[in-house]
């Protein structure tokens, strides 16, 4: 790596992996489920996430020496709003569909614990650049979850990737629903995003033992 | 040599091994094992986990036997190539044609729940290095009778693949899941594919790819029928007799009988659980009653089908005695106080008619209520305990006092 140092790099790898906020810190779960029935809605999603906490995690670190720490809640909380507002207005006029499928959950981005918690524990305490690379580490992170979960509950509930189908017709019974093959519709519930979140977990805990607690 | 002794050479021969666990579950399952227990005071007792299950287990053959009796009187008679059976003896019912139909389909899904499940618990115990535990003989047993006839075999195997993992393994296998095994599998067929496991084509062997013919034949099920408002053409007894539409093992409400009484008998299955579900499914069914008789509600509302059913025939049709007798009794998912018990067995019986009455989207609510409760159950048998230890602390203090 040329371009970014051992311990900036570090900075974006590690919430891929190792430190990611979904499978290890478990926060943000809530969207995690809610918009992972499509590959494309998680990727929109992942790319709005990316977009706020990139930004804002640069904004509140170049604030941190002038906000008062009793009122820092409030001035994060504002940045958020701020950008995930010029998030919504974006997707409503250039991905008027879309935005309608995230629905609420592209405002409740102000919401998701990952990005205070980036504010919180990272930016209020470093500079500016070591700041937006966290910010794009753990939206990475965060991204590269939504769309493994993405892939499987679009692929198994749907027979489709990003809209496509890839299994056959399901009405037509070409492809492998001519052998009898089902969408499952669990896959489309949020409780199977869950199981899916939890099976992620596992495989990783059990790849890496040192994750597994006490 | 004999096969014991030959299975006891393979046995040491692989002791220590990765492969192990899986031999020396064959061989215990088949046999006692040679080994005695070598320091310290022991207790010996015959009721294993290994005979606990084998018990459920006869329990449940008599319901399957009738099972597949049952899935081909109903296909042939969808059909019209027979009349229909008067009673339980009747002559049209036990004929080696209905069996033949039955054991052509019931067969293959008790081979395909064993199949699966064991492969998955032998799988573990040998990754995780732990005995073969005997808990998935009973799940494997009841998934049969708990599914429509015609679900397709792959299906089945993946929910059990699904219910054993997520359900069981990983909470650390038998002894150790918050649900149970069995329901989780249908739960996971019911929201996967729903269109296999609701409506009036799944519950006779053959409805399914006969819909739109010219043969079309329909099974609706005795709650659907009700559910729909439309009038149900089997009298009280084909319903205790179990000469029904329904799942493979849930229609015979005398064979789930007498396993109820076999289970209390042997002391496997607790009679508290069983006695307190029938009790609150009987309680929501006078309130039930009890509404339609107050005039609250009128003949045209959606619910008045099932509400103005009487009481007592909540029991008779569905799968609520089934799910008492079998699943709510479950030793690891249940209560384990015996106040908790009581509360944990009304409220299954309480939600099940309410879920059956109000969801016309689930016109069997049984094993949701069931799946619910075994979620609460930790929590009853907590305060239940910390009742207990409240009771005492004062009874403590007055003495001191």
């Amino acid at each position: 790596m040329g371009l970014l140092s051992k311990k900036d790099a570090k900075l974006i790898t590690d919430p891929l992996a190792d430190n990611n906020p979904i499978t290890i810190q478990v926060l943000g779960i809530c969207s995690a489920l809610a918009i992972t029935a499509e590959l494309k809605a998680s990727l929109v999603m992942g790319i709005a996430v990316l977009f706020v906490l990139g930004i804002g995690n640069v904004v509140i670190s170049l604030m941190r020496n002038i906000i008062p720490s009793k009122i820092r809640i409030i001035v994060q909380l504002i940045v958020v709003a701020s950008l995930v507002i010029i998030v919504d207005q974006v997707l409503k006029a250039f991905a008027y569909e879309l935005s309608k499928t995230l629905s609420v959950f592209v405002g409740l981005i102000i919401t998701n614990c990952i990005i205070m918690g980036r504010f919180e524990a990272f930016a209020l305490g470093n500079g500016p650049w070591k700041a937006f690379l966290d910010g794009v580490g753990n939206a990475l992170g965060y991204a590269v979850i939504l769309l493994v979960v993405g892939f499987f509950r679009e692929l198994l509930g749907s027979g489709t990737l990003f809209g496509i189908p890839v299994l056959g017709d399901p009405i037509e019974k070409t492809g492998l629903y001519s052998t009898g093959y089902e969408n499952n519709g669990f896959m489309l519930m949020p409780p199977m995003a869950l199981i899916i979140v939890g099976l992620i977990i596992w495989v990783q805990r059990s790849r890496n033992t040192t994750l597994i607690e006490d | 040599m004999s096969l014991k002794s030959k299975l006891h050479t393979i046995k040491e021969k692989y002791r220590g091994t990765k492969m192990a666990p899986a031999f020396n579950a064959l061989h215990t399952f088949l046999y006692l094992p040679n080994e005695t227990t070598h320091n310290g005071t022991h207790i010996k007792a015959a009721d294993d986990l290994k005979r606990t299950m084998n018990t459920v287990i006869m329990a449940m053959v008599p319901c399957l036997i009738f099972g597949m009796f049952n899935a081909g009187y109903q296909h042939h008679l969808a059909l019209g190539t027979i009349e229909s059976a008067q009673g339980f003896l009747g002559a049209s019912f036990w004929t080696w044609d209905n069996l033949v139909i039955g054991l052509w389909k019931v067969l293959p899904l008790v081979v395909v729940s064993y199949g699966v499940g064991l492969a998955i618990e032998f799988l573990f115990a040998v990754i995780k290095g732990h005995e073969v535990e005997e808990g998935y003989l009973v799940t494997g047993m009841l998934v049969p009778l708990i599914v429509p006839i015609d679900l397709p075999l792959w299906m089945l195997a993946v929910a059990v693949a699904f219910g054993v993992v997520i359900g069981k393994e990983v909470f650390g296998g038998t002894g150790m899941n918050i649900l149970n095994p069995a329901l989780t599998i249908r739960a996971f067929l019911f929201f996967a594919y729903p269109t296999w496991m609701s409506g009036d084509k799944v519950w006779v062997h053959g409805a399914v790819e006969r819909a739109g013919t010219a043969d079309a034949i329909s099974g609706e099920t005795i709650l659907g029928s009700y559910a729909q408002n439309n009038s149900v053409v089997y009298d009280y007894w084909d319903m205790f007799w179990g000469i029904i539409p329904g799942s493979v093992g849930e229609t015979s409400k005398l064979l789930i009988l007498f396993g109820a009484l076999f289970l209390i008998f042997t002391k496997i299955g607790s009679w508290r659980i069983i006695l307190s579900t029938i009790i609150g499914a009987l309680t929501m069914g006078l309130f039930f009653n009890a509404v339609v008789d107050a005039g609250w509600i009128s003949s045209s509302s959606k619910f008045f089908g099932l509400m103005s059913v009487p009481f007592w025939q909540h029991l008779i049709i569905g799968s609520i005695l089934f799910g008492a007798v079998f699943m709510a009794t479950d030793p690891v998912t249940a209560a384990q106080t015996n106040k908790g018990k009581w509360i944990y067995g009304f409220l299954i019986g309480f939600i099940s008619i309410m879920i059956r009455v109000f969801n016309p989207a689930y016109p069997e609510g049984v094993f949701l209520a069931i799946l619910l409760m075994n979620v609460f159950a930790p929590t009853i048998d907590h305060y239940v305990v910390q009742g207990n230890v409240k009771k005492r602390m004062k009874r403590l203090k007055v003495k001191t006092a």
